[in-house]
């Protein structure tokens, strides 16, 4: 049997990828499918100590965070393509309207 | 016996999950990046049935890799990118940091999961992880967190159209 610590080592390095693509990426579509990768990493950690502690509660949460999810890629998709049809463009750097000074 | 054959799939879905998801940070065509998520999504579902969650992995490839990934394709052929729109790459210092720091904490978190004094899981019963079982209890201890989220997607669908209409 596996224990917790292959499951947690992996949701860690998952969610690393996605905070490095974050960070890195200037293509809104790109930083939103890396803040998904963070949620699934959230989702495997859940996932892990409900097998792990022989509770169900994570299940239920992890269904939460799916449905979460998908709310916010509806939401996040159409704020991208309404700055795609103001400004032209989905790269981060040049969308600064709310940037001080 | 069973011990060998869960590292061997663990590792099957493991490895090919960190190669995707290492494909979409690295992919310069959004298309591209989001193929590879389509795969991480598939291999994560593997990698949920292995931990008796078969109601998740499902939901994972019913919503993630079925709904949301429509989605997002949707939108890069809608928006189409072409190849100066999507900018030549420019390596910034700010970006560097953030890498670093990045890979900084990978590395603090995983000593910390090494230094987890190790313990067998519990034994669950087949029962532990099908819909029956997540059903019974989301609709009884999580009754309100589930009508809450019904809600949530109403305003999230009412949100969508109301950002995407012509003028805002």
């Amino acid at each position: 049997m596996l224990t917790v610590n292959y499951y947690l080592g992996l949701a860690a390095v998952l969610f690393t990828i996605g905070l490095c693509g974050v960070l890195i990426k200037r293509n809104a579509l790109i930083v939103f499918m890396c803040i998904e990768l963070m949620l699934n990493a959230a989702n495997l950690t859940f996932l892990a100590f409900s097998r792990q502690y022989g509770n169900l509660s994570g299940h239920a949460i992890a269904f939460f965070v799916i449905a979460v999810a998908a709310a916010e890629a509806a939401v996040g998709l159409a704020i991208v393509i309404a700055i795609f049809r103001t400004r032209g463009t989905v790269n981060l750097d040049e969308v600064t309207t709310l940037r001080d000074s | 016996m069973t011990d060998k054959a869960e590292i061997v799939v663990f590792w099957i879905f493991a490895v090919p999950l960190i190669v995707t998801a290492l494909g979409v940070v690295m992919a310069r065509n959004p298309v591209y990046a989001a193929m590879n998520l389509v795969a991480a999504f598939f291999c994560l579902a593997g990698i949920y049935v292995l931990l008796a969650a078969h109601l998740v992995a499902f939901l994972q490839v019913l919503v993630y890799a079925g709904a949301i990934m429509v989605l997002f394709l949707f939108v890069i052929m809608l928006l189409s990118l072409s190849d100066e729109e999507l900018g030549v790459p420019r390596v910034r210092a700010m970006q560097v940091i953030g890498a670093a720091g990045g890979i900084g904490l990978a590395w603090v978190v995983l000593n910390a999961i090494r230094s987890i004094a190790t313990q067998q899981p519990r034994i669950v019963g087949p029962e532990f992880g099908t819909v029956k079982a997540v059903g019974k209890l989301l609709f009884t201890q999580y009754l309100l967190p589930l009508e809450a989220t019904s809600v949530l997607l109403l305003v999230a669908i009412v949100g969508a159209v109301v950002v995407a209409k012509q003028r805002i």
